[in-house]
């Protein structure tokens, strides 16, 4: 009963760090894809907006590991050892993110600096949700066996298929799409940069399409169970409104209705995730792991039951302050306060 | 030279590496917090001024924290998994409870570096209160997560099985107390007088300034008021330890051979064989006094542990010694400071104290890192003192050489990135 509770925290843990840190990831991305007459602007409206919230949108993975290995230590235990290499991978994208991002922010040298870091961050804004794709697409291919809590395939098994990989391209492509949203209302006072993430936001949603077919078409080799899991009753129900959030976010763009382009964006993603846990359901990682074979004693989870609670009742107020108070440019005093989704 | 040897030589660097960064995160909002108030309090604009700067030089600092701590979290599972899969349940408490005192860190440090214009300046002064006690309490769990692994409690073990698991009862273990202490008072210490030297250093140059003036008297309270009290919770973790890891206690000291109103040894070559330590000095019935506070008292020797449980004795003494070296000549300046202080009231402007406390701004760091090697070589060959093994722990992964070079190399490059840009930081502010 508790792991569920605990497992649904997990859950929504990741679903937040999708909205939030991934749209910083797909951020970055355009900072690296900035072009045309206004590329520098785009650029600082990009920093502008992420600058203040980035930290704070990254506690979420932080947590999402934490209450992994607090609830379901021999699931983080397996998963760290069977996905080593690409994990690995996504941490030197993490450090190098976070590092160039605040160096180049602070490094007063000149543009040619100042572009060098632009251009370590943007890479490192794709390579590190690319590999956290994997990871994820890894856990779901059924291919990393486990006995006894040790994992008897090796360092290789899962994230070095197709499946795996298409997750790995769907996650960027996912983010840009979502980041480009949310700049079309943070720039809603300067309407030419506004209609350039406008545009971006309609490229990178109309791209999501041949990703994520991709993504169905090599999971029914690529993870059966999971496949099967998308063939459930609750199927088509998740896939309609996962469609139709795509659709409605598409059609507020191109209508320039930018609040529910938001909403939807974020609604659709959030569809996503839930769906790959429904799906996933009750495995942690296919087929060994489960959520209820990995889970702590009680007393600790129920102990962190409570402490999730009582920080949720203490940090969400302090989150909508924080998205609140950023949530427009500092030339835009004026505009009405919106929150984030 | 095998993957056990990589993975604790990973794990090491990148503590080592992110130690720096979560001492200042823990002692600079404290600064910011006093700079702010007091130009609340008397409206100057200087006191605004060093506010400022120091927040940037601290968004540098925390961005790296925060990423290289990032990564920290991550390694328990990847080096040491062998741990993870048993302790997770144990010690999952105080790392749940760090990672929402660093959401709140993470949320009022964006709020406080970015929110001058869009805060009335009470406001912004007290989300850097807020900003300040997140980093202590941040720093306060994860230390009692690694007083547990020196301590360890909150469970009983059948065979292999941990059961009777009381995670509060871990997270409370006999060790967590003397650890917190010490470790929050280097934090304040090692950023105090780092900043201290920094700013006493650009006075040197030029004795009026104003900016740098104010900055080392708010630096110079920080750093002289902890380094006392981190010699007294020096004497605390000692007796601690000579309790809860004799062994440890043994190997800080270079002793051997149990004895009635030990010796105490500084410095010299510890020799394992001979179980002597040669150069050495020598203070008489000096190691039962520190140790328990009573010259004669038995104190227990390296000989009466399995030779396969000694942790690396010249690693750990010499540490201790380092350790001890640093926080004492650093209560010595604190000492020079403070009557300086007492007797001629106004900042320091004396060129000697200056350009000592330029020397002394590195030593509280030196005196951090040491003791962590102390703490951590000293608990060795356990990762679970007494329960399990470092070997036992660790990740069936090979080669794990690669990411430990691979790791050093980029912390290496981000270090010298670290310095350059601080240093730019500072030498701009030195125009104010």
């Amino acid at each position: 009963m508790y792991e569920l509770i605990i497992a649904a925290f997990v859950l929504l843990s990741l679903i937040l760090y999708a909205l939030l840190g991934g749209a910083d990831f797909g951020g970055g991305m355009w900072d690296l894809l900035a072009c045309g007459p206004r590329a520098e602007q785009q650029r600082k409206a990009i920093a502008a907006a992420i600058s203040p919230i980035w930290e704070a949108n990254h506690v979420w993975l932080i947590l999402v590991i934490v209450l992994l290995f607090s609830a379901f230590p021999p699931a983080f235990a397996a998963l760290m050892t069977a996905l080593h290499i690409p994990i690995t991978l996504m941490l030197t994208g993490i450090v190098l993110r976070g590092s160039a991002f605040i160096f180049r922010k602070y490094d007063s040298q000149g543009v040619g600096v100042r572009h060098r870091w632009g251009a370590v961050f943007g890479a490192a804004c794709f390579f590190t949700p690319f590999f956290q794709g994997m990871v994820m697409g890894a856990l779901t291919t059924g291919q990393i066996r486990c006995v006894d809590g040790q994992v008897t395939t090796g360092f290789f098994a899962g994230w070095l298929t197709p499946f795996a990989f298409a997750c790995g391209v769907f996650a960027p492509v996912l983010f840009t799409f979502l980041a480009a949203t949310y700049m079309t209302l943070y720039t809603r006072a300067e309407p030419a940069l506004q209609n350039d993430f406008r545009r971006r936001a309609l490229g990178s949603g109309l791209a999501l399409g041949p990703v994520a077919l991709a993504v169905f078409l090599t999971s029914k080799t690529g993870a059966p169970e999971m496949f099967h899991g998308l063939t459930q009753w609750w199927a088509p129900l998740l896939l309609t409104g996962t469609s139709l959030c795509a659709g409605t976010a598409l059609l507020a763009l191109w209508r320039r209705w930018f609040v529910l382009a938001r909403i939807a964006a974020a609604a659709q993603v959030a569809l996503i995730l839930a769906g790959w846990g429904c799906a996933q359901y009750p495995n942690l990682i296919t087929p060994d792991v489960t959520l209820h074979n990995s889970a702590a004693p009680e007393a600790t989870l129920r102990l962190l039951t409570f402490a999730l609670s009582a920080g949720a009742v203490l940090l969400l107020p302090a989150l909508i302050f924080l998205f609140r108070l950023f949530s427009h440019p500092d030339n835009d005093r004026d505009a009405p306060p919106k929150s984030e989704p | 030279m095998n993957d056990l040897f990589f993975a604790r030589s990973q794990m090491a660097m990148s503590l080592g590496f992110h130690i720096v960064f979560a001492a200042m995160g823990i002692g600079m909002p404290v600064l910011m917090c006093v700079a702010e108030g007091l130009h609340l309090r008397t409206g100057r604009a200087v006191y605004l001024d060093l506010c400022k700067r120091w927040a940037r030089g601290t968004a540098i600092l925390f961005a790296v924290g925060a990423v290289s701590g990032t990564v920290l979290s991550f390694e328990l599972g990847l080096l040491w998994p062998g741990f993870m899969k048993e302790a997770g349940a144990i010690i999952g408490m105080p790392f749940s409870l760090e990672g929402f005192a660093f959401f709140s860190e993470a949320i009022f440090l964006g709020v406080y570096l970015y929110g001058w214009k869009r805060l009335p300046p009470f406001m912004h002064w007290l989300s850097g209160i807020v900003l300040a006690c997140s980093g202590i309490l941040s720093g306060v769990f994860v230390v009692t997560a690694n007083a547990w692994m020196n301590a360890p409690a909150g469970f009983k073990r059948v065979g292999e099985k941990f059961t009777e698991i009381d995670p509060i009862a871990a997270m409370l273990n006999p060790a967590s107390l003397h650890e917190v202490l010490h470790m929050t008072l280097a934090a304040f210490v090692a950023s105090g007088f780092a900043v201290a030297g920094v700013h006493a250093f650009f006075l040197l140059r030029d004795r009026r300034s104003e900016f740098h003036r104010a900055a080392l008297g708010i630096a110079l309270i920080l750093a002289c008021t902890s380094a006392p009290l981190q010699i007294i919770s020096g004497d605390f973790s000692a007796r601690s330890v000579a309790k809860l890891q004799p062994a440890k206690l043994a190997a800080m000291e270079a002793h051997y051979h149990t004895e009635a109103g030990a010796p105490l040894f500084i410095g010299g070559l510890p020799n394992d064989e001979l179980k002597t330590i040669e150069y050495a000095l020598r203070i008489p019935k000096g190691l039962s006094l520190l140790a328990t506070h009573d010259p004669n008292t038995r104190i227990v020797g390296l000989e009466e542990f399995p030779r396969a449980d000694w942790p690396n004795v010249r690693i750990v003494h010499w540490a201790f010694d380092l350790m001890v070296g640093c926080g004492m000549a650093l209560l010595g300046v604190s000492a020079w400071a403070g009557w300086h202080w007492w007797r001629k009231h106004p900042l320091p402007d004396g060129g000697w104290l200056l350009r000592v406390l330029v020397l002394a701004s590195p030593l509280g760091f030196v005196a951090l890192e040491a003791g962590w090697v102390v703490t951590e070589v000293g608990r060795q060959p356990w990762i679970i003192q007494g329960i399990m093994r470092t070997a036992e722990a660790v990740t069936p992964m090979h080669y794990i050489a690669v990411p430990f070079v691979a790791f050093t190399l980029l912390y290496f490059f981000l270090a010298i990135i670290v310095i350059l840009l601080l240093r730019r930081q500072f030498l701009e502010s030195s125009h104010v």
